[in-house]
């Protein structure tokens, strides 16, 4: 049986017929057309779709989109404000803190609530903080240097 | 991957997820954190034919202190058990426990109910909460019972919860003056999940053990608590000696895993110097 809902996202109101089955990431990429947010793995691992419910981090392949009934979500497309780059996706720009790109959005999401609870990290609670989020490709030094960018950024 | 097709149902409060569960049958799945029953419904281990959310109960969230025991709602997730001051303050190593579970998304979805409820014998809960003598309280439409965690964990992913219970809270002793707890883990280095973990509180008097409790899980099929480790160390000075003694035994008794992470003999090695090193955070932080 299929459920109505309803969620904000990206500061915008979306509604939608979904079975239960449905996971949210599904929901944001294959219904809302927010493909921002990646799905890199089966087992809740690589923390490509990370997304903020309610303020926290989470992995949106872990959800069913009826458990958001309600919820305030935010993606990657809602970071950017009127045309200006959130200090994260700057910071991952101007320290090179990608390459393909695939984990880049889970990566910038899950940093957001990082330093919404420690505006200073050091480097170590910066990788800690990040070990839901694997990187293939950068050996993710520039990561942390692009979150520690967004951290002097924000001070 | 995409699970199979199921009802989801809210239950919004205790009494309507228990309408809820046995009208559901067999067939029916509580879902809390859903960080355990989501990853094996997409990989379709799991095909409930009802999934309860219990989530939204909101009196089962918080965590409170009542006189001398700490009430932690089953519904709290790790990250809010981590951040406590109040856990901090009169349990710490719940805490620290809660803290090096999966990392920080998993940390803000998953439950201590539904944690100890799947009885993993990789998670972290167990262990600790076998070191700091919680009690589990779990109700069901005839009623309410205390379990003692030393009753709890009973085989392989099994538990003494019987079907249509649900656990609301885990009480735990606040840990009293001259006393010290710790918890750590030695992760799989991938799946961060304990291959051995271990648990410790450890009380002195006058510079001697007089009580001690420690528990250890990822070794066996479910978590267990060093006995022969504790009669050691009771009534000793808590010399080097006495606990490198006391360690040599932390694994006694009890058959361990072996899988791709770690071989049983290796496994048998890691509880005695994990035991080691937690026993000797419990016991700097008794002396203060
Ligand atoms: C990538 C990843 C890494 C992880 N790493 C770790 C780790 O390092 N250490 C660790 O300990 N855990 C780890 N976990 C597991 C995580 O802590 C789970 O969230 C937890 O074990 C289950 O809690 P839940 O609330 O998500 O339960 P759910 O998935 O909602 O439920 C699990 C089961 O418990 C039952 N249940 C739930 N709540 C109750 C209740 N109140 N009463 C009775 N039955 C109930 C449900 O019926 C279900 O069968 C990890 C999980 C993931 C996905
Ligand atoms: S897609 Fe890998 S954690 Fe969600
Ligand atoms: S930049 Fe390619 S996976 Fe991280």
């Amino acid at each position: 049986m299929k459920h109505s809902i309803s969620m904000t996202v990206n500061g915008k109101e979306y509604s939608g017929e979904v079975e239960p089955r449905v996971l949210l990431v599904h929901f944001i990429r294959d219904h809302l057309g927010l493909t921002g947010t990646h799905i890199g793995c089966d087992t809740t691992q690589c923390g490509a779709c990370t997304i903020l419910m309610d303020g926290a981090a989470i992995k949106s392949c872990t959800v069913f989109a009826v458990q958001a009934e309600g919820a305030q979500i935010t993606t990657i497309e809602g970071m950017a404000s009127n045309g200006e780059l959130h200090p994260l996706q700057e910071g991952f720009h101007e320290e090179h803190g990608l390459q393909c790109g695939f984990c880049t959005p889970g990566m910038i999401m899950t940093s957001v609530e990082l330093l919404n609870q420690n505006p200073n990290p050091t480097e170590a609670e910066i990788r800690h903080g990040l070990e839901g989020n694997y990187c293939r490709c950068t050996g993710y030094h520039n990561i942390v240097k692009a979150v520690q960018y967004a951290a002097s950024k924000q001070a | 991957m995409i699970p199979y097709s199921f009802d989801y149902k809210v239950a919004d409060s205790l009494e309507e997820a228990f309408s809820l569960l046995s009208e559901a049958g067999e067939n029916g799945a509580l879902l809390a954190g859903g960080h355990t029953l989501i990853p094996a419904m997409k990989l379709r281990l799991s095909e409930p034919d009802t999934v309860i959310d219990i989530s939204k109960i909101s009196d089962l969230n918080q965590i409170t202190k009542d006189g001398d025991i700490l009430v932690v709602g089953a519904l709290t997730n790790h990250a809010t058990v981590a951040r406590s001051g109040d856990v901090m303050t009169y349990c710490r190593s719940l805490g620290e426990a809660a803290g090096v579970i999966g990392d920080p998304q998993v940390r803000n979805k998953g439950t201590i109910g539904g944690n100890i409820a799947h009885a993993d014998p990789a998670s972290d809960y167990p262990g600790v909460l076998l070191s700091l003598n919680a009690t589990v309280v779990a109700k069901s439409d005839s009623g309410s019972r205390s379990i003692a965690i030393d009753d709890f964990f009973t085989a392989l992913f099994e538990t003494a919860l019987t079907e249509g219970e649900i656990i609301t809270e885990i009480q735990i002793p606040v840990l009293g003056e001259g006393t010290g707890s710790a918890y750590i883990k030695f992760p799989n280095p991938a799946s961060r999940y304990a291959v051995v973990g271990v648990g410790v509180v450890i009380t002195l008097t006058d510079g001697k053990c007089t009580a001690c409790r420690i528990g250890i899980t990822g070794a066996a099929d479910h978590a267990f608590r060093a006995s022969v480790t504790e009669e050691v160390l009771l009534g000793s000075d808590l010399s080097t000696d006495d606990i490198e003694a006391a360690c040599q035994h932390a694994a006694e008794g009890q058959e361990l895993l072996s899988d791709l992470a770690a071989s049983a003999n290796y496994r048998v090695h890691l509880c005695s110097v994990m035991v080691k090193r937690a026993i000797n955070i419990a016991v700097e932080r008794a002396i203060g």
